[in-house]
């Protein structure tokens, strides 16, 4: 099968099954995407596909085939995507684990709702745990990067 | 990072590395973990012209390498130590590569637990950071035929003020390396008024990286040839292997074998749990293969280990007398006199860490020696653990410390470490074994279940007159030594034998309990439930009082004074940190509730109908955090928190903003333990497997703002990575009395016990 990754356009031939989250890791070598439950209870596994964000923990290779995936590495083509500077800025993480995750779901949120208020903040956000805590300042770089978008 | 790539094919002498071997491998796969590119021919720094310590090398090009030598798991410490050394030296951070410490005794201690990295680094690296400095004084002063006396350093190069002379660090590096290395007498420390980054901090060194999604952490360690392992252990702690299907895995595409582990000769201690490896091309086919182990058990020992049960057993022990930690005056005649009398109940269930990161290593095992990237906190416990499993000397085992996805005390136990060892041993290949989530929360070394049981006396204002405290919980030495029941000087140490109210009466009681499970460090430790229980039981003074909760808070800390705790505890030992340095001091105590009540706007704010605020205070790792929570609560019993304010006073604070950031983590980190943290056991085996049935708090639970107020403070500088953990859950719970009129005296509020 054929499926597209930042960009490069590879074919696979094992397991169909194999949820595209270990594809990206174990076979891409792109680590950047983080595994935190296999289970779609975390986020930590976020990518996107078709430009929207999917868990790819639960999302076989199969399914991924002939779409078009884009995982952290690949968010910005050139320098930072302006919701990485905003982490940046606002010194959100610490361990640091969780954040690529949160970084392709605040990225997705804010193409689908470049406004989103509080509610729409943690109703988006709520699937992407960080057991550091770092969520006020999840809030508050996605706000500000939804002031600079406006 | 890639930068140390091309640092390191500049350097001759390690050439020959670079040709051959793993490291390569690390070099070409792994670039961002090339900062643990350290290998036996020894760390940049060490090869840097002017190397007057282990921890920083000064080259001709004034690139300062300063080595990390503790872990980084999200406290900023792999930054704010080397931050220390930095300011010392008068560096210029912006010229600082850091490079992270392999694990090696020549570091002194590199754990990176008990909130003491800037506590140590605070000597060690400062003495480090002025020994380089008075070197590159010294050689400036040599090359100009001036006094030393007449030379000071000035961000990276040194200056001769009269002749308005200037020498760069490079350039001095050279002649500086022939001076002799100064005597610590010699030393001369920068006056605060002079620090460039201390008290100003800075981001983590990693931070773009990691919003780049370009940070190496244990997870993504990658080698040439590498498998991937994923390991069915005992479902119930010291269970056997009594048989398993061999061939029934190898159906699983990408599945290679499967290989034993022996299991753990008791106690458990560092050892790994034994159990069947399965061994594949990728992780998910290893967790898919395990499926089709069908492993029976042999159960052993703790399959009797039943939640329910033991919680009764804990709480009738903690209605027993106990051993006598600490004594003042004498509470039982006080008792006797009868008046009125005051006593309650406190538990809270074992708690996993769940890090984001599950625990996993990669080890390559050649030649009699073994090389692993492993995300842990202690990389000499990794050291010490794989000699012992692999039967070779400590020497012999070369740890990289890739970045954590958290820690919280579970990545010091190097479990994990060692399967990867004995399983790149017996496969012939590097060897990735990655823990599932499923793994990480039923095979945790758990944060203590404890019941704890309080009794005071009153007098007619409604102080109290005498104070009886006991707290059973199955302690961490269980995991050291067979037969330990009772917590050590150190576990009672932590906010029980130290609680500094002014009562005239007080006894401190430890009661018996045996483990059932691995029991280990989580953050703040035997804090969380000393905290819970005094804090909670202060508050309900208060109350049956009929006085605000601050000013009776303050009323039990009473007058401004040094604490010696040691009097009524002779085994207390303070975080193994001097008394003179940092003695218990109560006017910091009282200052930071003050300070807590002040900025939340305590006693002037009227809440409205279903909110409520309440205060907790509490001493851990020689730093004063007070906290005060309001809560929401709906006619569901469903809480919110809308804001926290906590005062901290952890002595001279290196980095603000990071320390601001753990104690905002904590709040989330309490909340957690607060809505829904628990572990249980039925039959010795976790009922508990992931974040569906062990949740933690998410975006919308967690509080919606927390403020933190750090006290301006000259005192040597104490923990913020653990001590904003204790005061929150007490604080939460008194908020909601505040709230409601409902007493929790029993976490998580999801227990059916709060219904
Ligand atoms: S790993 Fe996919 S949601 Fe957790
Ligand atoms: S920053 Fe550590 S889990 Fe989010």
């Amino acid at each position: 099968m054929q499926i597209k990754v930042n960009g490069v356009e590879r074919s696979y031939d094992g397991d169909p099954k194999l949820p595209l989250l270990w594809y990206l890791r174990d076979v891409l070598g792109l680590t950047g995407t983080k595994y935190g439950c296999g289970m779609a209870l975390c986020g930590a596994c976020t990518v996107h596909q078709d430009g929207k964000a999917i868990l790819s923990c639960v999302t076989d290779v199969s399914q991924a085939s002939g779409k078009e995936i884009t995982t952290i590495e690949a968010i910005s083509k050139n320098g930072l995507h302006p919701v990485q500077q905003k982490w940046i800025e606002f010194n959100v993480p610490q361990c640091g684990y969780c954040q690529p995750g949160q970084i392709m779901k605040a990225i997705s949120l804010l193409k689908e709702n470049p406004k989103p208020s509080d509610e729409d903040i943690e109703a988006g956000m709520a699937g992407n745990i960080c057991r550091c805590g770092t969520y006020q300042r999840i809030r508050a770089a996605i706000k500000a990067a939804a002031g600079e978008n406006a | 990072m890639s930068d140390n790539i091309l640092n390191v094919s500049r350097r001759g002498f390690l050439q020959g590395i670079v040709s051959t071997g793993a490291l390569v491998l690390s070099v070409r796969l792994i670039p961002d973990l090339l900062w643990a590119a350290e290998t036996s021919a020894g760390s940049h720094a060490d090869h840097a012209v002017l190397h007057p310590s282990v921890y920083v090398g000064i080259d001709t090009d004034g690139t300062v390498y300063l080595v990390a030598h503790r872990s980084e798991m999200g406290t900023t410490s792999r930054t704010s130590v080397p931050l220390i050394l930095a300011d010392e030296l008068d560096a210029d951070w912006k010229r600082v590569k850091l490079e992270q410490a392999i694990g090696d005794p020549r570091y002194g201690d590199q754990d990176t637990d008990g909130s003491h990295s800037v506590r140590d680094g605070f000597v060690v690296m400062r003495e480090a950071g002025a020994t380089a400095r008075l070197m590159l004084t010294r050689a400036a002063a040599q090359k100009w035929g001036v006094p030393v006396s007449e030379c000071e350093s000035d961000l990276h190069v040194i200056v001769h003020r009269a002749s308005k002379r200037k020498a760069g660090y490079g350039e001095l590096a050279s002649a500086a390396a022939k001076l002799p290395v100064p005597k610590k007498e010699e030393l001369q420390f920068k006056p605060k008024s002079a620090w460039r980054y201390m008290g100003k901090g800075a981001p983590s060194y990693d931070l773009a990286e990691i919003c780049a999604g370009k940070a190496g952490y244990g997870m993504d360690a990658r080698l040439e040839g590498m498998v991937y392992a994923s390991v069915e252990h005992p479902p119930v702690l010291g269970g056997k292997v009594k048989s398993y299907d061999e061939k029934a895995p190898l159906q699983v595409k990408g599945v290679k074998q499967t290989i034993p582990i022996k299991p753990f000769t008791p106690p458990h201690r560092f050892q790994p749990l034994g159990g069947v490896a399965v061994i594949a091309d990728n992780t998910w086919a290893a967790f898919q293969g395990r499926k089709k182990l069908n492993v029976a058990w042999d159960n052993g020992a703790n399959a009797g280990y039943n939640s329910d049960q033991y919680k009764k057993e804990l709480q009738e022990t903690a209605r027993k007398p106990g051993k006598v930690a600490r004594n003042i005056g004498d509470v039982d005649a006080v008792f006797a006199q009868g008046g009125k009398i005051m006593e309650a109940e406190y538990y809270i269930p074992h708690l996993a860490h769940a890090t984001m990161e599950p625990p996993v290593a990669l080890a390559d095992f050649r030649d009699g020696k073994v090389t692993i990237w492993a995300p842990t906190q202690s990389p000499q416990a990794v050291q010490s653990t794989v000699a012992e499993e692999l039967g070779i000397p400590k020497e012999n085992v070369i740890c990289h410390v890739p970045l954590l996805g958290g820690g919280f005390g579970r990545k010091s136990k190097p479990d994990y470490a060692a399967e990867a060892a004995i399983l790149s041993k017996a496969v012939g290949k590097p060897v990735k074994v990655v823990w599932s989530r499923e793994d990480d929360i039923k095979f945790g070394y758990y944060h203590a279940v404890a019941a704890m049981y309080i009794k005071a006396a009153l007098d007619e204002k409604g102080k109290p007159t005498a104070w009886l405290q006991r707290s059973v919980y199955p302690p961490i030495g269980s995991t050291f030594a067979l037969n330990t029941t009772y917590g050590d000087a150190g576990e009672l140490g932590l906010g029980w034998t130290d609680l500094p109210f002014d009562i005239p009466n007080h006894r401190a009681e430890n009661g018996p309990a045996e483990n059932h499970v691995r029991i280990g460090w989580f953050r703040s430790v035997a804090n969380i439930y000393h905290a819970f229980a005094a804090q909670s039981f202060a508050n309900e003074l208060a109350h049956a009082s009929g006085r605000d909760s601050v000013e009776y808070l303050l009323e039990l800390i009473g007058p401004a004074r040094i604490v010696d705790v040691k009097a009524s505890a002779p085994e207390y030992d303070n975080y193994g940190a001097s008394t003179k340095d940092y003695p218990l001091d109560t006017a910091r105590m009282r200052r930071v509730v003050e300070l807590a009540a002040e900025k939340s706007g305590w006693g002037k704010r009227t809440p409205g109908k279903g909110s409520g605020m309440g205060i907790a205070v509490h001493r851990s790792f020689l730093t004063y955090v007070a906290t005060v929570v309001e809560v929401e609560v709906d006619d569901k019993g469903e809480v919110k928190i809308p804001s926290v304010h906590t005062a901290v006073d952890a002595g001279i604070v290196v980095n603000p903003e990071a320390t601001r950031a753990q104690f905002e983590g904590a709040a989330v980190f309490g909340t957690s333990i607060v809505r829904s943290g628990s572990i249980t056991a039925k039959n010795g085996v976790i009922e508990q497997s992931n974040f569906n049935d062990y949740p933690v708090a998410r975006i919308n639970e967690g509080p919606y703002k927390t403020t933190v107020h750090i006290v301006d403070s000259d005192a040597p500088p104490a923990g913020v990575g653990e001590p904003g953990v204790p005061p929150f859950a007490p604080a939460v719970c008194n908020a909601i009395f505040a709230a409601t009129g409902k007493r929790i005296r029993e976490l998580p509020l999801s227990s059916t016990a709060n219904a």
